[in-house]
């Protein structure tokens, strides 16, 4: 009987959409928290790359073309331009985020390949340096700036040289790392919240208030109930949990401003890393409804619901905060099955650029595996008059 | 129709018994971990009657009832509505029965129009049969002007009322009220009684529990008396009562079995 399932969700929707307050805190708050939190975040990057602005930065020059004499005025910010050439090794150290220094290499005879333009080969001009690195960053802007400002006045056709460069930072260090070690735990928190407004009001509020003892006197069965229920309230979680999506993909160009406006640097995810988020969210959300549903069912009243909950946020905000102590993602199949660990995982990987797909998938499936049992257990409960009508 | 055909729902050596807390045991002084609230309850209501469970407060009325509407299941026992088990089939039977007791209550956010839909939906009620009983009920007892009015703004009387409409949406073979006439001011109560006796007339086969004597004298065809969860005497109004007011009835049977359990 689909019916029954349908009647049930469409009241509890009603229910939801006709209390103000409840919309608010599981549909605004959370999207509008994360979108101020992650805004305020990007303006304090802005401020810590400004604050690179009186270093002195060693550029070094390999090739350095005849005509180029521009370099030692070096602009407002200091740089110390040598002349010299570098092997592997100089790059290589530029890992160190503390090195102030950009390394330039012309190709041999750049001139006459600017000379000879648009014929022949396009001149590439390898920049190396380190984005994590504000002082660096902004000294490899200028550079750019200057080089292309050089050569589109000396020929007609400006030379597009693919002024390639070498960022010698772990893909979009700095952003990347704020975005994975905080952003999981957050979307989590936030998840979770969504999930206490709706659902120990819904079951263990209905049984307190005996009004889920009139639903049981109905023909209806227990399973449709169970599964109203949840299904209902994942809906409106989702819901929330869409919010908070809402929220990230709104303060990311904010973000994407503070970096790669300044220092050429962009937290930049693709179509795929949305979706993949997106999905984990889902996925995640389906786990907490179901799990906190059966802590509500088990509960006396929404207070004892509330304290009966406490122990899994705690949990599951210790997982959240696991990404700070350990260096990349881990990826491991075990990794995957754990729940919540796998979806902070997950996340984890998304924002640090390091999305796999299969991971992603096997922690899907692993969540979506786990809800299944837990309305499986749920279903249980609702038939169990121990559990509906303890005293 | 012979007797045993009337017979609409039958109750054979129901038994149940709840196993108490600690915090339970504490309040109510008693060392066992066992509470046996019903204890081998049989009779048998028929078409067209209201039988009576007559009995006083813990005499065990409230669980007989609800193992009757297969809210909780009995230990051992068992009862058939309309030729249905309660044990098993509950679904089949809770298509059969209306049950109205104090622990259901209706949620505050919604109105009674909107309940006494949703609740006919749950029964498989069709649209039309629906409206046309929502405004036979809602005009019956009153709740009509009420019918966009949230139930958390409803007096306590208009909510009993509206609880009866609603346990009725789908026109039940069996009535099964607990204690219909408990809070309610004596007008409300007379449209309760009298919308009982109307069921009667109907056809409907009505129990209802009470501990109020008065009750079971004006309203009820045959009557049970319920001693700690026992039933200690049953049938015909006038063959229980034995020429005696209820209540002095009551008191003698109370009597006897008290000492005989002495
Ligand atoms: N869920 C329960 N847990 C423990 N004891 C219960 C429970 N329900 C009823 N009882 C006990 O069973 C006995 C009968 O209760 P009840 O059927 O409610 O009586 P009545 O409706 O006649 O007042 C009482 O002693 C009551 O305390
Ligand atoms: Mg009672």
């Amino acid at each position: 009987m689909r019916g029954n399932i349908a009647a049930i969700m469409q009241k509890e929707m009603a229910r939801f959409f006709g209390d103000r307050q409840m919309l608010f805190n599981t549909v605004l708050l959370p999207g509008l928290l994360i979108y101020i939190i992650y805004s305020l975040m990007g303006s304090g990057i802005s401020q810590m790359v400004s604050q690179g602005q009186d270093e002195v930065v060693a550029v070094w020059v390999e090739n350095m073309p005849a005509g180029l004499s521009w370099m030692p005025e070096g602009g407002e910010g200091s740089m110390v331009v040598v002349e010299r050439a570098f092997g592997q090794g100089s790059v290589d150290s530029l890992a160190d985020k503390d090195i102030n220094a950009v390394l330039v290499r012309f190709p041999a005879g750049f001139d006459s390949l600017v000379a000879a333009f648009p014929a022949g080969e396009v001149p590439n001009v390898e920049i190396y340096y380190n984005s994590t690195n504000n002082a660096a960053s902004r000294a490899y802007t200028q550079l750019t700036q200057m080089l292309e400002q050089r050569y589109s006045a000396y020929t007609v056709n400006a030379p597009q040289f693919e002024g390639q460069h070498y960022d010698q930072a772990t893909p979009d260090a700095i952003g990347a790392m704020v975005w994975s070690k905080l952003l999981p735990m957050l979307i989590v928190m936030l998840l979770f919240s969504g999930v206490m407004s709706l659902a120990p009001s819904s079951i263990a509020g209905e049984k307190e208030r005996g009004t889920i003892a009139t639903l049981l006197v109905t023909p209806m069965r227990r399973s449709e109930l169970a599964l109203g229920k949840v299904l209902s309230l994942s809906c409106l979680s989702l819901l929330s949990g869409l919010s908070s999506f809402i929220g990230i993909a709104l303060s990311l160009p904010r973000m994407m401003q503070a970096d790669g406006g300044t220092i050429g640097m962009a937290v930049h995810y693709a179509a795929a890393d949305y979706l993949a988020l997106l999905l984990v969210i889902f996925s995640t959300m389906l786990l907490l409804v179901a799990l906190v549903s059966i802590l509500s069912a088990w509960a006396k009243d929404v207070k004892n619901a509330g304290t009966m909950v406490t122990p899994l946020m705690l949990l599951v905000m210790l997982v959240g905060l696991l990404p700070m102590f350990q260096g990349d993602a881990e990826v491991s199949w075990g990794v995957s099955l754990i729940p919540f660990y796998n979806s902070i995982e997950a996340m984890t990987a998304i924002f640090s650029h390091q999305m796999q797909p299969l991971m992603v998938l096997t922690t899907l499936a692993a969540n979506v595996a786990y809800t299944a049992a837990a309305v499986w257990v749920l279903t249980r409960m609702f038939n169990s008059e121990r559990v509906m009508f303890r005293r | 129709m012979t007797d045993e055909e009337n017979i609409v729902l039958q109750a054979k050596g129901l038994r149940k018994t709840f196993t108490l807390s600690r915090k339970q045991q504490r309040i109510e002084r008693t060392a066992s971990r066992v509470r046996v609230a019903v204890d081998g309850v049989s009779f048998s209501t028929r078409r067209g009657e209201i039988f009576g469970l007559l009995g006083s407060n813990g005499a065990g009325k409230t669980t007989t009832l609800r193992m009757l509407s297969t809210l909780i299941r009995p230990d051992s026992g068992d009862a058939l509505v309309e030729g249905l088990s309660v044990v098993e089939q509950p679904a089949r039977v809770r298509e059969k029965i209306g049950f109205l007791t104090s622990e259901l209550r209706l949620e505050d956010f919604f109105t009674p129009n909107y309940l006494f839909d949703f609740f006919s939906r749950l029964h498989g009620v069709p649209q039309e049969e629906c409206h046309r009983r929502k405004a036979q009920l809602f005009d019956r007892f009153g709740i009509g002007e009420f019918a966009e009015v949230r139930v958390a703004n409803l007096s306590t009387g208009m909510k009993q009322k509206l609880s009866i409409a609603v346990s009725l949406v789908h026109d039940p073979e069996v009535i099964i009220f607990d204690e219909p006439t408990n809070g309610l001011d004596v007008l409300t109560a007379r449209v309760v009684t009298d919308y009982l006796r109307e069921q009667r007339e109907a056809g409907k086969s009505i129990i209802l529990s009470t501990h109020i004597f008065s009750l079971v004298e004006k309203l009820c065809d045959r009557v049970g008396v319920l001693i700690d969860g026992r039933m200690a005497a049953c049938g015909q109004l006038a063959e229980v009562a034995d020429g005696l007011s209820m209540e002095d009835r009551f008191f003698e049977i109370y009597q006897r079995q008290k000492g005989g359990e002495q």
